[in-house]
């Protein structure tokens, strides 16, 4: 390489597979292995975990052996943060507050929140969009499919 | 042979027709049309956000509109490509580089309306092909013993990684990883908890929802927020009348039809290659044996009705080595095979004959659901064009709630939320690794089985491995899986330019939507 080890995406995803591979190996070789004719519950775990941490390399070794060039970053050209923060924050709040509030203030929330995360978002076209989806959500779920899921907890609606 | 398939299928035709199924096939195609239009939403997506929604049906109502989303979402996924140039479904990104120069000259509506005849004549052949092999298929694979069902699966396991799109090396990483998922959980034989570090909720293994939404729901609409333009409505014009075609263009393009209709449901039956090869194998042949292959790209009609019709024929194709062998070639058909076993039918060669109402059924309702589809589609069509301007920043929010309250729906838990996310989170770390997460899917759902299958093979030759050649079925598929690597390597070697080539031309789409 010369000197000049260049950052492909291909090292990291083979990294990332040898990782994985090793790790499941690893955990797996707790497991009872057994024998070819008995096989335990590690033998499979242990076999997989080599095989994906041996394609691991291989994908690694193909990115060293290929002369295309870098063109491809790990992060996108714009990374949208706020975006991707939204989009965790939704499940994020739809647990908590479905666990402690009910089925309202998490559809609610959780479709409120995702939808700030588009830049033309907001915060009275998100609500809107908000409030719409959660009566949709309730006569739905609640009323016609009949999920148990409480629309407000604490409160008998 | 020919007489008993026309009584199965009259009795299937009972099935369908049963007032409550026929409801569920509207509702199922009549949503994947939806979403098939909606850009930015595919039926792999639409299918895991539903199936928790099945958990209290029957099974047969739950398969029909299953499966009705699925080509259903096909119909749809035509009209975006030939009205606003945006291939949201791989298998009609090839149908942009004709469909779209022709609504440009004003003959959108001709090219949706060819697109439909095309899809109906793809789809009848298809649904035939399924009703002729599937049953042939099954008398054959009901010798399988556990050995060559291993066999049989590792052909489908590294047909459906290497050759879907991407990379195929980091398609077998992919699979792998799946079936490492595959076995979070008690183990069948010993009730060894594994890999679930302590974590109770994984004794009973990773949801199928929550893992087909995490990486399809979750991770896709972080990949696509923000990055997707606001579309061009300037050519999206059509009525009713303008989808008539002409008797020229009906001539010009009932050939490449039929051609289309055979390529595509010849794809169908190797696993792994499903509508979006096919589409783009029928596209280059069309081209390649056209008097006037100048015109492609600029608007021949033959370049919408030949890769459509493939398109068509390969995806009710697709349903036979899942239907009848057990194996799923694709991830819409791996959702299948999931919701199949959540219903409790074990999925194999058994299934004709042990649910007869599921299968005949589902061929049944094919039928009646094409019709239905033909029918929404002509009459309706200004109003699956309105759809096409629906915002992506409505629809996310609006998945996101379905993707939340579906995965909660599967089990009343809100671990599963949790779980969804996470699977989410790393979806979207592997996806910008240039990985794509189709074979995962693939991978979790034969994984079981596979092991399973694999010891009792074991056990039964007492740990001699000579079994998977000598049994003479399972060598041939081994003899299959080596032929399948070989082709791999040599194609890394000489990096053919024919594939390639089209795929280029083809305009980015924003999103990465994997329902192959």
């Amino acid at each position: 390489m010369r000197g000049r080890i260049k950052l492909k995406r291909d090292y990291y995803a083979g990294a990332l597979m040898v990782v994985l591979g090793v790790g499941a190996a690893i955990v797996g070789s707790g497991y009872k292995f057994g024998t070819l004719a008995r096989m335990g519950p590690g033998f499979m775990p242990v076999v997989l975990g080599v095989m994906l941490a041996f394609v691991g390399l291989l994908i690694a070794g193909t990115a060293l052996a290929s002369s295309e060039p870098d063109d491809a970053k790990f992060m996108p050209d714009n990374p949208q943060w706020f975006g991707w923060l939204c989009i965790i924050a939704g499940p994020v709040l739809f647990i908590i507050l479905g666990e402690y509030g009910g089925m309202i203030p998490a559809v609610f929330v959780c479709v409120f929140v995702c939808a700030l995360g588009d830049k033309s978002g907001t915060y009275k076209s998100s609500a809107i969009l908000a409030f719409g989806v959660t009566v949709f959500g309730v006569l739905l779920f609640h009323y016609f499919l009949g999920i148990p899921f409480p629309l407000l907890r604490g409160v008998n609606l | 042979m020919i007489s008993t398939a026309i009584t199965d299928l009259w009795y299937g035709f009972g099935v369908a027709l049963e007032p409550h199924n026929l409801m569920y096939c509207f509702l199922g195609v009549l949503v994947g049309n939806l979403v098939g239009v909606l850009p930015g939403m595919g039926p792999v997506a639409t299918i895991s956000m539903l199936l928790p929604l099945t958990f209290g049906m029957q099974p047969v109502p739950a398969i029909l509109m299953l499966s009705g989303v699925y080509y259903g979402a096909q119909y749809g996924g035509a009209i975006c490509s030939i009205l606003l140039n945006l291939p949201c479904h791989p298998p009609h990104a090839v149908t942009c580089l004709d469909g779209f120069p022709l609504t440009k000259q004003g003959k959108g509506g001709t090219a949706l309306g060819i697109t439909i005849i095309a899809a109906f004549i793809g789809a009848s052949f298809g649904i035939t092909e399924m009703i002729f092999l599937a049953p042939w298929l099954v008398k054959m694979a009901l010798k399988f013993g556990p050995t060559e069902i291993c066999s049989l699966m590792l052909v489908g396991l590294l047909a459906g990684s290497t050759l879907a799109r991407g990379s195929p090396l980091k398609g077998i990483a992919m699979t792998i990883l799946g079936l490492l998922v595959g076995i979070v959980g008690s183990d069948i034989e010993t009730g060894q908890p594994r890999f679930t570090f302590g974590i109770t909720e994984l004794y009973d293994g990773v949801e199928i929802v929550a893992l087909a939404l995490g990486l399809f729901g979750i991770a896709e609409f972080m990949n696509s927020i923000n990055s997707t333009e606001s579309v061009d409505m300037k050519y999206a014009k059509v009525g009713i009348s303008d989808m008539f075609p002409s008797k020229a263009d009906l001539k010009l393009a009932f050939p490449p039809m039929i051609r289309g209709t055979v390529l595509g449901s010849l794809c169908a039956l190797i696993p792994g290659t499903g509508p979006t090869i096919a589409s783009f194998v029928s596209y280059a042949t069309e081209k390649k044996i056209s008097k006037t292959p100048e015109r492609f790209g600029h608007g021949a009609i033959e370049g919408v009705a030949c890769p459509e019709a493939s398109t068509h024929s390969s995806v009710q194709g697709d349903f036979i080595p899942t239907m009848s062998l057990g194996i799923p070639g694709d991830t819409v058909m791996a959702l299948l095979l999931g919701a199949l076993i959540i219903h409790g039918i074990v999925p194999g060669p058994q299934l004709i004959g042990q649910h007869a109402d599921i299968f005949w059924g589902l061929i049944a309702s094919f039928w009646i659901g094409n019709m239905l589809l033909v029918i929404l589609n002509v009459p309706m069509i200004g109003l699956w064009v309105k759809l096409l301007s629906i915002p992506y920043r409505y629809l996310y929010p609006s998945a996101m709630f379905f993707v939340c309250i579906g995965v909660y729906a599967a089990n009343n838990d809100m671990f599963q939320v949790g779980e969804t996310l996470f699977i989410g989170i790393v979806g979207y770390i592997l996806l910008r690794l240039d990985f794509h997460p189709a074979p995962v899917l693939l991978g979790f759902v034969l994984g079981p089985r596979f092991e399973e299958n694999f010891r009792r093979s074991l056990l039964i030759s007492r740990g001699d491995l000579t079994t998977f050649i000598d049994s003479p079925i399972s060598a041939f598929f081994l003899f299959i899986c080596v032929v399948l690597i070989v082709a791999q390597v040599y194609v890394w070697l000489r990096k053919p330019k024919t594939l390639t080539e089209e795929k280029a031309k083809v305009p980015t789409s924003p999103y990465s939507e994997l329902a192959e």
